[in-house]
């Protein structure tokens, strides 16, 4: 739907201490601070977020401010610099932990310990603060010391194995995989902590394995593999239950279209649009095992049909007969698609060292609420003096003197 | 909560109700369409025994009810009006049709939470296209980055489009319930596959709109944009007994890992006499020349090929590098950080005289565990408890119910 533009925010109020770094862990503050709360990120330019450091740059010019990968996950947040190492950082650490309703950190278990900032101690201070804690595999077992990023708990979670082609190696998907599934588990269960706390007053700890949740998205193969002792394999673009269903090649260089054939009345109708209505009448191609047996012929037919139009043209063609089709967008194209604009997917907010550029909503438009986005991602450290006055009440003099002993970088 | 979803929303719901909230699965009369999906318990084609069906309605209560009928949408305004959550996957505009739309059941309570997941959303351009899961993947700008380059883009031999907007809606929901905590009001979540899909493209989109170029997909590479040019990123290695998944790169994090790795190089008597002149052990991808990137990463995949899966990811959590291996659902079913962790679950399920293992808790909390295993509802399975006890119906009237083909 068109989001409404209801600005009321349900989280006003709500006090957020984000020590949360990379993918997964940003994006529950960033989801508070749509809706209202004051979400400050704890960074340090002695550890920068390792999303800072990662491309597309501006200007394709590294720099801890340059990164358009970071600031997705970012806006509408403050941003404070702490070196934590520094025990006087620690002390300021502390007093926005006491000050927070929520607390969030994604360092890998065992670093917020070190600080001083275990959970055990930050109820000393802070009895009824939602505090969760989100690594690779969770706080406790043998591996939970293992660092890395989404793509590697793809992988070990089984999600590089079953994507790509049988009779090749796997390519696995693009990107942190992970991360995108993790952080949908972690907003959900966060959301609810708060939900509790709001009825109850009580606060908890949370700690989420973003292994654990990828096995979650993977369920029915893991019962297959108990109960029937059977593997899942890569399958390349075929389905147990459509064909034909693949990628095919539209006019031009890498224009590809999506068709999935789904019941033997749209095969009927798919043979029609393609001049070939003999084809749901061959014994090779009319019934679904007969498709299946011959997939891979049945595939090159197709393929050679729709290399002859334009991608979104048939796209429209299929669609108007009542078949799946779509074209394979590609990220300049997903830019100007309209149904998303339709939903007002997203917003441009000017960053101080990128200039404007966008920031998307998360997937759900609401009928009586919208997201308020004020501000782009936060240089790093750019409120570290705001937050210090206005949110911890220091004076002028203790700031600059904080600064000058290095505790604010 | 009302679950009236099919498979593009079957998760949303599972994952409330593991969270405490009683879900009721309305099912049309025989069992949804969802059940015959498969894999099935030892192979049995059967509504009851679809593993696709266990997994995504565990901790759900079902009843059959028939909605296309009068008095199946006279019951579904009776339930809604008892309802906090309400969530469906029709075609837009299908439950409008019944007059079961949004408008016409907030009439009814105005504090209903209505939570709709469609392929794209209820308003739009492609509001009536049809999207399975490799549709919207391709609609989502994601399909155009996986896949070897000599061949077309390639989607998850599984079906997770629709995993991820139910998760969306999960979060929706709550958002929602947040705002009727404050104004007493529910509304209508409006849920787009497509939408939710686009976040995996999230670097790739940056990079067309900050630098104007398109990523491409490079099969289990990547590339990546550097000031010094386009460095082609490893990520897949071959190993003795199939693959594993290491990652070369800088930065704090990835330069404890570079090291790590060298040391143990060294220690087995590697020839590094190649890396001369790159910079390795240290990697500065502002600095350093592909064709040096190209040179660390052959000499890695030298030296991986000569160990197994097992050994090289003992060996990366014992130095700290980051390296695990592309696992088989086997391997992830022996995993045995997840044994030790407690992660998997027994749930018994009288009628096939059989115990199941599941996928754990998926998050550990203080004050609220998740501790819910009961197994997904048999058709029906609660039909009484909700029509007799819950909305106090006469045994006449659910025998008449049942006549009519309602339930």
């Amino acid at each position: 739907m068109v989001p409404s533009n209801n600005k009321r925010t349900v989280f006003q109020g709500l006090k957020v201490a984000d020590f949360c770094w990379v993918g997964v862990g940003p994006i529950v503050g960033r989801v508070l601070a749509d809706f209202g709360a004051t979400v400050i990120r704890v960074e340090s330019e002695t550890r920068p977020d390792p999303l800072r450091t990662m491309p597309p740059f501006k200007d394709n010019k590294p720099g801890l401010n340059r990164s358009v990968f970071y600031t997705g996950p970012n806006c509408n947040k403050r941003s404070i610099a702490l070196n934590l190492a520094d025990p006087r950082a620690r002390e300021i650490a502390k007093k926005l932990i006491a000050w927070a309703d929520v607390m969030g950190e994604s360092f890998g278990p065992g670093v917020m310990e070190r600080w001083g900032f275990s959970y055990e101690e930050v109820i000393k201070i802070n009895p009824n603060i939602v505090y969760f804690s989100t690594s690779m595999q969770g706080s406790t077992g043998p591996h939970k010391e293992f660092r890395g990023f989404g793509l590697h708990m793809a992988a070990l979670a089984g999600m590089y194995e079953i994507l790509g082609w049988p009779d090749l190696d796997p390519v696995g998907p693009y990107g942190a995989f992970a991360d995108f599934v993790a952080w949908l588990w972690l907003r959900v269960v966060v959301l609810a902590a708060i939900d509790y706390k709001r009825r109850t007053g009580k606060g908890q700890y949370i700690d989420l394995s973003q292994l654990e949740t990828c096995l979650h998205f993977l369920g029915p193969l893991l019962l297959d593999y108990f109960v029937n002792n059977r593997q899942a394999e890569r399958l390349g673009n075929a389905d147990p239950y459509y064909c034909p269903h693949g990628v095919f090649p539209c006019m031009g260089e890498e224009n590809w279209i999506a068709i999935a054939i789904q019941n033997e009345g749209e095969w009927e109708t798919f043979c029609e649009i393609l001049g070939r209505p003999d084809w749901s009448r061959d014994p090779k191609f009319a019934s679904f095992i007969g498709r299946k047996a011959n997939e891979t012929e049945l595939n090159s037919y197709i393929a050679e049909w729709t290399k002859r139009f334009d991608a979104f043209f048939l796209m429209g063609l299929l669609q108007s007969r009542g078949i799946a089709a779509g074209v394979v967008l590609r990220p300049s194209q997903l830019d100007r698609d309209p149904q998303l604009e339709t939903r007002g997917w997203r917003v441009v907010l000017d960053h101080p060292e990128i200039g404007p550029h966008s920031y998307r909503t998360t997937g759900s438009n609401f009928s009586k609420m919208s997201p308020c986005f004020w501000r782009a991602a936060p240089l790093l450290g750019q409120d570290t003096e705001w937050v210090l006055k206005e949110v911890l009440s220091y004076s002028d003099e203790e700031v600059e003197e904080l600064r000058r002993i290095g505790a604010l970088k | 909560m009302l679950d009236l979803t099919d498979e593009k929303g079957l998760l949303a719901a599972r994952i409330l109700a593991d969270l405490g909230a009683e879900v009721i699965k309305i099912e049309k009369p025989g069992g949804d369409e969802a059940r015959r999906i498969g894999p099935f318990f030892k192979d049995e084609a059967h509504p009851e025994r679809s593993l696709f069906w266990f997994a995504f309605c565990m901790n759900k209560k079902s009843i059959t009810l028939d909605i296309t009928k009068r008095e199946g949408r006279d019951i579904l305004r009776r339930l809604s009006q008892r309802a906090d959550f309400l969530f469906e996957s029709f075609p837009p505009g299908y439950m409008k049709s019944l007059d079961l739309g949004y408008e016409e059941l907030s009439a009814l309570n105005k504090r209903l939470i209505y939570v709709s997941i469609s392929p794209f959303g209820q308003w739009g351009p492609y509001r009536e296209f049809k999207a399975p899961d490799l549709v919207v993947w391709a609609l989502s700008g994601f399909l155009f980055l996986c896949g070897n380059p000599a061949r077309p883009p390639v989607r998850f031999s599984f079906p997770l489009a629709y995993l991820m907007a139910s998760g969306e809606a999960a979060i929706g929901a709550l958002l929602a319930l947040h705002f009727r905590s404050i104004t007493g009001e529910g509304q209508w979540v409006d849920v787009s596959a497509q939408h939710v899909c686009t976040w995996p493209t999230m670097d790739a989109l940056a990079f067309w709109e900050i630098l104007g170029k398109d990523q491409i997909r490079a099969g289990s590479d990547r590339w990546r944009t550097m000031p010094r040019g386009e460095i082609r990123m490893r990520l897949v290695y071959p190993c003795r007994d199939g693959h594993v998944l290491l990652y070369i790169w800088g930065g704090k994090m990835c330069e404890a890992s570079n090291l790590a790795l060298h040391r143990w190089m060294e220690e087995e008597g590697e020839d590094l006499s190649p890396l001369k002149g790159t910079g390795w052990p240290l990697l500065d991808p502002a600095e350093i020349e592909p064709s040096n990137y190209e040179k660390i990463v052959d000499l890695a995949s030298h030296f991986l090929g000569k160990f197994t899966k097992k050994e090289l990811y003992q060996q990366a959590i014992m130095r700290g590098i980051m390296l695990v291996p592309i696992s088989t659902i086997w391997d992830v079913c022996r995993n045995e950080h997840l044994e030790q962790r407690g992660f998997w679950h027994d749930v018994h399920h009288e009628e096939l005289r059989a115990t199941i293992r599941y996928p754990g808790p998926w998050a550990r909390l203080s004050e609220t565990p998740l501790e819910r295993w009961e197994r997904a509802p048999l058709i029906g399975e609660h039909n009484n408890e909700i029509y007799l006890e819950e909305l106090r119906m006469s045994p006449e009237e659910l025998s008449y119910l049942l006549k009519l083909g309602v339930i």
